[in-house]
């Protein structure tokens, strides 16, 4: 079947498998930051936006995006470029081995579009379902609280 | 400008991450981001059985289906005995494993491997194999693989190293130090305890995967998830009999490893199906292959004995292993031996020691290296049985600790008895802040005043309890990290290394290494790393090795390059070299005249006695630095549903300098989670025929947020003698203390000892029962 939606900006009109996931999908189109961790919507690795919730690629169908926005980091901002809160984990030191970042990055921005001055048990409580085995989560935990004292100033997009 | 000062312009500070903004965007980096035209999937069948014979295997109706290229087993490959551990030469653990045999140790073991167009038509062709199994009784546990006329397990005659088949005693150690019997007998206070550690596992994000295909020139290429590139060159040449000159390695970003990736296990599963496909094969893991079928931690049985005088001075110090290594007895000597070398100096003022052990062979998954490495099997019951000795006494643990633990400039016999494998080397600690972080931690935590009461509030009691550790820093005489520098004539430089950063921010802290030397911000440093076509030889990341083995070669090769670089420098101002200042990225000397670093690299490309400035440096450690923590940890235990929640825990640690103080933290911070992980609720179960049954991470929790809310690490300012610009090790040390830290804070709120990890409520319920 062919489904219509739109990635990071860019709408594609593609023909999917019936039983494709999301995370499928997105990899396919070169959304590669949404990674497979366990396949079975345990970790959150493949977290991606749709229509700005976070979902896990890997337990959603690759259909339900018709019609809808799909959001990966990709489509927050680049190397060249980085979004504050994606420059709020670079530097708090939230990042190490990287694969559950960009998981974490998006979950992180749907609470700061929710909650402009989140508790670091609201954080918490946000990424309960994002397991990172790196860090200990105290540095994710700091970066989103830099990224919110930083969106009040005024830097975010 | 002195190295050896610590007024560090890049050393020491929170640089930018290197490879930082690509993670943060998500760019490909990782091993299987790569797509290559005509890719097969490649797919291993796996044994249902915990012990059989295989009698017979038909593959035609699986290679018949469209789509399927190969199908590999034990019938159509060479037989080489070998062991899948990614360890120095020569190899310490035994060659008892094969691509594919034909007998099958454990459920989950490799039987088949298919090649097919996509990932269907792979598991497809796995259900048309037909195997035929004489099913053979299996070891399900410690006592029955010791017991006198045990199955066994590795009756294959082509196996090497084995302590005794025969017995399934994969490897043993027996260490005495003085007579430690006789030393407890004379002791005035004894306190004896067994731990038990059980099947845990590593859960890095990303599982094993690796992308096989050829070079232009017909050479096997790896893109691997893996810990150490250049083992697997030298493995996968031995198990496939091609020439390593056939073979090169790329590690790309690695999303965690934690020891799991110290194994050679899908390299040449995928190499052997390209070979005979002649096509790409990529390979992964599925969650439940990465709990099953790859690695985990050796479950082992520790006993302690510990005498001491009424003073609190030990005078005797037993430890007896019985460790697990599972089907095969990969890293099962080492992960023995480290269990009472890494614990045994910590309280170097006992005469009389003795480690004793001995790992054996069991129809269950196989044992590997996880991060710890044994010293975190040991550290459980040691720190237990100080906990014990100091309630013995009448003494603070925390001043039972300070009188007991070796300090500067000392020394303890068990550096020289035990070793990797074989015998150690005699080492001198040159530098400890333990005392320090004792009473740092003990300070910040508020030891004293939690310590004189436990708190109890309706059903919940609260307590608080410490421990110490210490690990190594690489391991000594054994290891070896080389590492290239070369210039740009855009005054820049690129980092050749063949150390592993597998997510730990290695290439970011060896960048500073090499930054700090040149004179130049880190951004000036390109790292490349690891490539066993392009980067020079290391064992790769394990032992805790990285920061001190391979930061020393980084260390030794920036040396070089600035002194080439201030001979052009020197030639071009015409003053002697040895009156040149390399800072800033410019030379200078003393008469006022500078270079710019492009300047000499354009003068040293281009313009006179041109030549690449470039060195190349090794480094082999000649001892192994201990890094030392200490731990505080405060837990609720709900006495009426057994529940335990972590209120609070610390880790106070001395890494020498701490070149990344945000990576250091992080490495501390993330141990201590995996090891809280690990006391409360981490554990593989079985089922009665030894099929693992804890398969995805619902059934297997590791921490999440919430359930380490207040985990703190904090660095001590220290300085190792021997370290690159005074740093030792920091990656494994933190996992060795919430285990006792942890088992004493509950035995201070309950009263009861916890021995058996994890303390699942059914276990503290049980333990409160048997206390009343």
């Amino acid at each position: 079947m062919k489904i219509q939606f739109e990635l990071n900006g860019t709408t594609h009109y593609v023909d999917i498998d019936a039983g494709e996931s999301l995370l499928n999908l997105v990899r396919r189109l070169g959304a590669l930051s949404a990674r497979s961790g366990c396949e079975v919507g345990d970790c959150g690795s493949c977290t991606v936006l749709l229509d700005g919730r976070p979902v896990r690629g890997c337990i959603t169908f690759a259909a339900k995006a018709q019609g809808r926005v799909v959001t990966t980091v990709e489509g927050l901002g680049t190397m060249d470029d980085l979004h504050p809160l994606q420059q709020a984990f670079l530097d708090t030191g939230a990042v190490q081995c990287g694969y559950c970042t960009p998981g974490m990055i998006l979950v992180a921005y749907e609470l700061l579009t929710k909650e402009e001055d989140p508790t670091a048990e609201q954080i918490r409580d946000a990424l309960a379902g994002n397991l990172c085995r790196c860090t200990g989560y105290r540095k994710i935990v700091d970066a989103v609280q830099l990224a919110a004292r930083r969106k009040a100033e005024g830097l975010w997009r | 400008m002195a190295v050896t000062e610590r007024n560090y312009a890049v050393a020491g500070h929170n640089v930018t991450k290197v490879d930082g903004a690509a993670l943060v965007c998500g760019s490909p980096k990782f091993a299987l981001d790569v797509e290559l035209p005509g890719s097969l999937v490649g797919k291993i069948l796996r044994s249902p059985h915990a012990h059989a014979r295989i009698k017979s295997i038909d593959t035609a109706e699986a290679e018949s289906i469209p789509g399927v290229a190969c199908v590999l087993h034990h019938g159509n490959v060479p037989r080489i005995a070998h062991t899948t551990a990614g360890q120095g030469w020569p190899e310490p653990s035994p060659y008892d494993s094969f691509l594919f045999d034909s007998k099958v140790r454990y459920v989950g073991d490799q039987v088949a491997a298919v090649a097919a167009v996509d990932e269907r038509t792979a598991e497809q062709a796995l259900r048309k194999i037909r195997v035929e199994y004489e099913v053979l009784p299996p070891v399900l546990s410690l006592d029955e693989a010791l017991a006198e006329g045990a199955p066994v397990i590795h009756d294959e005659p082509d196996s090497e190293g084995i302590y005794d088949a025969t017995r399934n005693v994969a490897a043993a150690v027996d260490i005495p130090v003085g007579d430690v019997d006789a030393a407890l007998g004379r002791a005035e206070a004894t306190v004896e305890i067994t731990c038990e550690i059980p099947y845990s596992q590593h859960v890095p994000l990303e599982p094993h995967c690796v992308l096989a295909y050829f070079d232009e020139d017909g050479r096997l290429v790896l893109r691997t998830s893996t810990q150490v590139p250049f083992h697997v060159r030298r493995i996968v040449a031995r198990v496939l009999d091609i020439p390593m000159q056939r073979i090169r390695v790329i590690k790309p970003r690695i999303g965690g490893g934690f020891g799991v990736k110290q194994e050679i296990l899908l390299e040449p599963v995928a190499g052997a199906l390209a070979l005979r496909a002649r096509r790409p094969v990529r390979m992964a893991f599925s969650r439940e292959e990465e709990f099953v079928s790859s690695r985990t931690r050796h479950p082992m049985r520790v006993r302690v004995a510990v005498g001491a005088g009424k003073d609190g001075m030990l005078q005797a110090l037993e430890m007896e292993a019985t460790s697990n290594t599972g089907a095969y007895g990969t890293h099962a000597l080492t992960v023995l031996s480290n269990t009472g070398s890494k614990t045994l100096p910590l309280y170097n003022k006992a005469p009389a020691l003795r480690f004793h052990g001995r790992a054996a062979y069991t129809n269950l998954p196989v044992a590997g290296a996880y991060r710890g490495y044994g010293a975190t099997q040991g550290y459980f019951p040691l720190e237990v049985a100080m906990d014990q000795l100091a309630e013995a006494l009448g003494m603070d643990p925390v001043d039972l600790r300070l009188k007991n633990h070796i300090q500067e400039g000392e020394t303890s016999p068990i550096f020289e008895k035990i070793g990797e494998g074989r015998e150690g080397v005699p080492q001198v600690v040159r530098s400890c802040k333990l005392a320090e972080c004792l009473q740092v931690g003990e300070e910040r935590f508020g030891w004293r005043e939690k310590r004189a009461a436990p708190r109890h509030s309706g059903p919940w009691s609260y307590g608080v309890g410490v421990a110490c550790a210490m690990q190594g820093s690489g391991i000594t005489g054994i290891d070896m990290g080389a590492a290239t520098i070369m210039m740009t004539e855009d005054g820049s430089f690129r980092l050749h290394a063949g150390a592993t950063d597998l997510g730990t921010g290695s290439d970011t802290v060896l960048a500073q290494i090499a930054a700090e030397v040149l004179g130049v911000p880190v951004e000036k440093v390109t790292v490349y790393s690891s490539d066993t076509d392009f980067t020079p030889f290391d064992v790769g990341a394990y032992a805790s090795s990285t920061t001190y083995v391979s930061g020393t070669a980084v260390l030794r090769a920036a040396q070089d390059v600035r002194s080439q670089i201030l001979s052009v420098a020197a030639g071009a101002l015409s003053q002697p070299a040895e009156d040149l200042l390399l800072e800033g990225e410019r030379v200078r000397a003393p008469d006022g005249q500078s270079l710019t670093l492009a300047e000499v690299g354009h003068r040293a490309a281009y313009v006179v006695d041109q030549h690449q400035i470039a060195a190349t440096a090794s480094s082999v450690p000649q001892e192994s630095p201990p890094p030392f923590a200490a731990f505080f940890a405060e837990v609720g235990v709900d006495r009426e549903t057994g529940i335990v929640r972590l209120e609070r825990m610390l880790g106070v640690a001395d890494c020498g300098v701490a070149l990344h103080p945000d990576l250091a933290q992080g490495q501390l911070e993330g141990a201590m989670a995996q090891g809280v992980g690990q006391a409360l609720f981490e554990e593989l179960g079985f089922s009665q025929r030894g099929r693992c049954v804890t398969t995805n991470l619902l059934d297997y929790r590791i921490p999440a947020t919430l359930d380490v809310p207040d985990l703190q690490a904090v660095l001590l300012d220290s300085y190792e003698p021997s370290g690159p610009l005074g740093a030792k090790s920091i990656a494994e040390i933190g996992i060795n203390g919430p285990l006792p830290a942890l088992s004493n804070a509950m035995y201070h709120a309950l009263g009861v000892r916890l021995t058996r990890a994890p303390f699942t409520p059914a276990r503290v319920l049980e333990a409160l029962e048997q206390g009343r």
